[in-house]
Parts: C-alpha cells; sequence; structure tokens
C-alpha cells in the first residue's frame, strides 16, 4: 500500500513535469524556429545591410513569408548577398520584385520587405536559385545625419 | 612563512576533498548496473528529493513569476512598453531564475535533508553495519540519492520556470491588463527552443550534479557527533548555494555570451 502510494506520487510528480515541457515548448517558445514546409531560395545583394541578422524575418505587406537563411559578403563586388528561404505556398513573386531593408518600429529589428512587382507575359516568375535584382539597402543613421548635414552646408 | 604554509594546506587539503568526493561518485555510480534492486529504491529517493520538494518549488515559482510581472510593468509602462513583459518574464524565469533558484531551494530543502540523513547513518553505524553484511553503502544509499536528485531537480526547474511564466500571466494580463494576445506572441516570438529552453534545462541538470554530490559528499564524510552532523548539512547549504551561483556565471558567459 504504502510502495503503491508513493509509487503514484512519483508518477504525479514526472506527468507534472512533462506538462511543464509541453507548455513551455508549445506555449512559450516559437514553434516555428526551422519554418515548417517546405522553402525555396533566393538570393538578394545589398550594398548595405545594417542589423540584419540570420533568422531575421522576410515580410510581404508585413506578413512573415520566409527567413534570412544565411549573409555572406560577395569577395568580387563586395556587395553582401542575402539567402532568403521562402515558403513554397508563396512562389508566384515575379522578377520585377523588389526586396529592401526595414527596421520595425523606431528601434525594433530589422526585416526584409518585399515588395511584389506587376505581372506581365514577359515577366518570368523567379524560382529556386534565382536572385532578386531591385533592391534598397538599410538606412544608417550616421549617412542619414551626414547627408543631412551636407545638404544644409550648401545653404 | 607560516602564510604560505597556511595557504599551502588548505590547497592540499581542497584538492584532497575534490579528490575524495570524486572517488565517492565513482565507485557509488561506476559497477554493474542492477536495475532489479535499484529501481525501487530510485523510486523511494525520486518520492523523497522530488515529490516533497514540488509544493516549496511550485509556489516560490508562482509569486517569483507574479513578482517578476509586477515590477516589469511598473518599469516597462514608462516606456509604454508593456507587451515586452511577456519575453522580460519568460526569459528571466528560463535563462536564470528557474534553474538558479530552484537550485538553491532544492539545497534547502532536499540537499540538507540528505546531508543529514546520511551523517545520521554514519553516526549510528547504519553505514558499517551494512558493510558487515557485504552491501557496499555507496551502491545503496548513496547511488540511489544521486540519481534521484540528479533526475528531479531538473523537472523542478521546469515546473518552476512554468508556473513562474504562469504568474507573470496572472498579474501582468489578468490584473494589470496587458493584452492577452501581444503577451503570449510577443513571447513566443523572442524564446527560442535550443536558446533559452535547452541551455537552462543544461544548466539545472549541471546544478543538479552539483548540489547533490556536494550533499552526499558531506553526509558521507560528515563527523559522526551532533555538532558534526550540524556543521556538515549547513556546509552543503553554504557550499552548493556559493558553487551554485560561481558556475552559473561561467555557464551563462559560455552559453549567451
Amino acid at each position: 500500500m504504502e510502495t503503491r502510494k508513493i509509487e503514484l506520487l512519483v508518477g504525479v510528480f514526472i506527468s507534472a513535469a512533462v506538462v511543464a515541457l509541453i507548455f513551455l515548448a508549445l506555449q512559450v517558445a516559437n514553434q516555428s524556429s526551422a519554418m515548417r514546409g517546405e522553402t525555396y531560395t533566393l538570393y538578394a545583394n545589398f550594398d548595405n545591410i545594417g542589423g540584419l541578422k540570420v533568422r531575421s524575418p522576410v515580410k510581404v505587406g508585413g506578413v512573415v513569408v520566409g527567413r534570412v537563411a544565411n549573409i555572406e559578403l560577395d569577395p568580387e563586388y563586395f556587395e553582401a548577398v542575402v539567402e532568403l528561404q521562402i515558403s513554397k505556398s508563396f512562389s508566384q513573386f515575379p522578377e520585377t520584385s523588389s526586396a529592401s531593408i526595414l527596421t520595425s518600429g523606431l528601434l525594433g529589428e530589422q526585416y526584409i520587405g518585399l515588395e511584389p512587382g506587376f505581372m506581365d507575359d514577359d515577366v518570368f516568375v523567379l524560382e529556386d536559385g534565382d536572385s532578386i535584382f531591385s533592391t534598397n539597402s538599410a538606412v544608417v543613421l550616421e549617412e542619414l545625419i551626414g547627408q543631412f548635414l551636407f545638404s544644409q552646408g550648401d545653404n | 612563512m607560516t602564510f604560505f604554509i597556511k595557504i599551502g594546506r588548505n590547497t592540499l587539503n581542497i584538492l584532497q576533498g575534490v579528490g575524495a568526493a570524486s572517488i565517492m561518485l565513482f565507485q557509488a555510480l561506476v559497477g554493474k548496473p542492477e536495475p532489479r534492486k535499484m529501481f525501487p529504491l530510485l523510486i523511494r529517493q525520486l518520492y523523497v528529493v522530488g515529490v516533497q520538494s514540488m509544493l516549496i518549488i511550485l509556489i516560490s515559482g508562482l509569486f517569483i513569476g507574479m513578482v517578476l510581472g509586477l515590477q516589469g510593468y511598473t518599469i516597462l509602462v514608462d516606456f509604454g512598453a508593456e507587451q515586452a513583459l511577456g519575453p522580460m518574464v519568460a526569459l528571466s524565469l528560463l535563462r536564470e531564475l528557474g534553474p538558479v533558484v530552484t537550485a538553491l531551494l532544492f539545497a534547502g530543502r532536499a540537499g540538507s535533508a540528505l546531508t543529514a540523513e546520511i551523517g545520521l547513518m554514519r553516526a549510528t553505524e547504519q553505514l558499517s553495519s551494512l558493510e558487515m553484511m557485504a552491501v557496499d553503502p555507496l551502491r545503496r544509499v548513496v547511488a540511489p540519492r544521486f540519481w534521484a536528485g540528479f533526475i528531479s531537480m531538473p523537472l523542478l526547474a521546469l515546473m518552476f520556470s512554468a508556473v513562474g511564466i504562469y504568474g507573470g500571466f496572472l498579474v501582468g494580463v489578468q490584473w494589470l491588463g496587458v493584452d492577452d494576445g501581444a503577451f503570449w506572441s510577443v513571447m513566443q516570438a523572442s524564446v527560442e527552443w535550443q536558446n533559452d529552453i535547452l541551455n537552462g534545462f543544461i544548466k539545472s541538470l549541471v546544478f543538479a550534479i552539483v548540489v547533490t554530490w556536494i550533499a552526499l559528499y558531506k553526509g558521507y564524510t560528515a563527523a559522526p557527533t551532533s555538532p558534526g552532523i550540524s556543521a556538515a548539512t549547513t556546509q552543503t547549504v553554504v557550499y552548493s548555494s556559493l558553487a551554485v551561483l560561481g558556475l552559473d556565471f561561467v555557464l551563462t558567459a559560455v552559453m549567451f555570451g
């Protein structure tokens, strides 16, 4: 009887810990740490990526469609080559689309805003491994201030 | 001259203690596994070490989470950033407070009890009688208690974090009116499975080994007198608290630095 009670309580103890772990895994952590579903890869070259990091989100109209998979420096042109992993369910971006590095809020994280371009008969759809040609670099505060001071000096 | 002699003697004593403790743990854990004999003992110890510590862990977790929610809210609301309450509560619990406070409470609740129990076994010559009956006290008494501590403390730390986050939710959302959806979604956006939950779990595993080890060694080598056992119990709590806090800095520097 005594042993059964102890076994029961230990069982309750272990189950409570499992419940806690499931709560932490599902409710507290982000399940989509690895993008669920199939993805395809696009590339975009930027002069300056600012504070963009691997795993930063890629958004279209504010909705997350993918993540930054890798960031490298092109050794020839000294441009940052950003590898984007986009969910396969959004695979209809025309090649006239543009990518810009934006900031969420005043002090928030930086992300890639993807702007779908126009679609025409002789415009192709971006496929796995393609590059986005039209890109806008991150806004660097020091450069902005420098430009502002320069334009003030002219007056 | 005597100064250097003192330093040398202390160093040698410390090293000897570490060596003796390692030998004790090695002899207790390494050997032919006997699951049929060990399992009932382990269950018994899981009850004493784990289940009986659950209440203090759950209640402290709830209150620490509630205090974090309250303190975080009063600071964050000044910046209009009360949505960041969720990640603040979750990250501080998962990364630091969960493992560390659980280890400190565990040292006070279970570690001291282990030391006193084994010390009294030594004082009343129960350990010697086991040896007389050709039962290895290290295998019979020390090993199940070590495994019980090793298993139950990380589980207790998980419960502590979960209950603490719920406490933060109670105060932040139910009482102070932070938006329900924002609280959870901002938390989910910034808490990472591997970086935060897994690293916190590894921390609590390390603390479990250290605290249980110190408690068992102090009990096993306690002087078989009333002051001896009392001193050993005090040393268990003091040494394991210091070891946990010191190791926590090292682990944090390695994991998040």
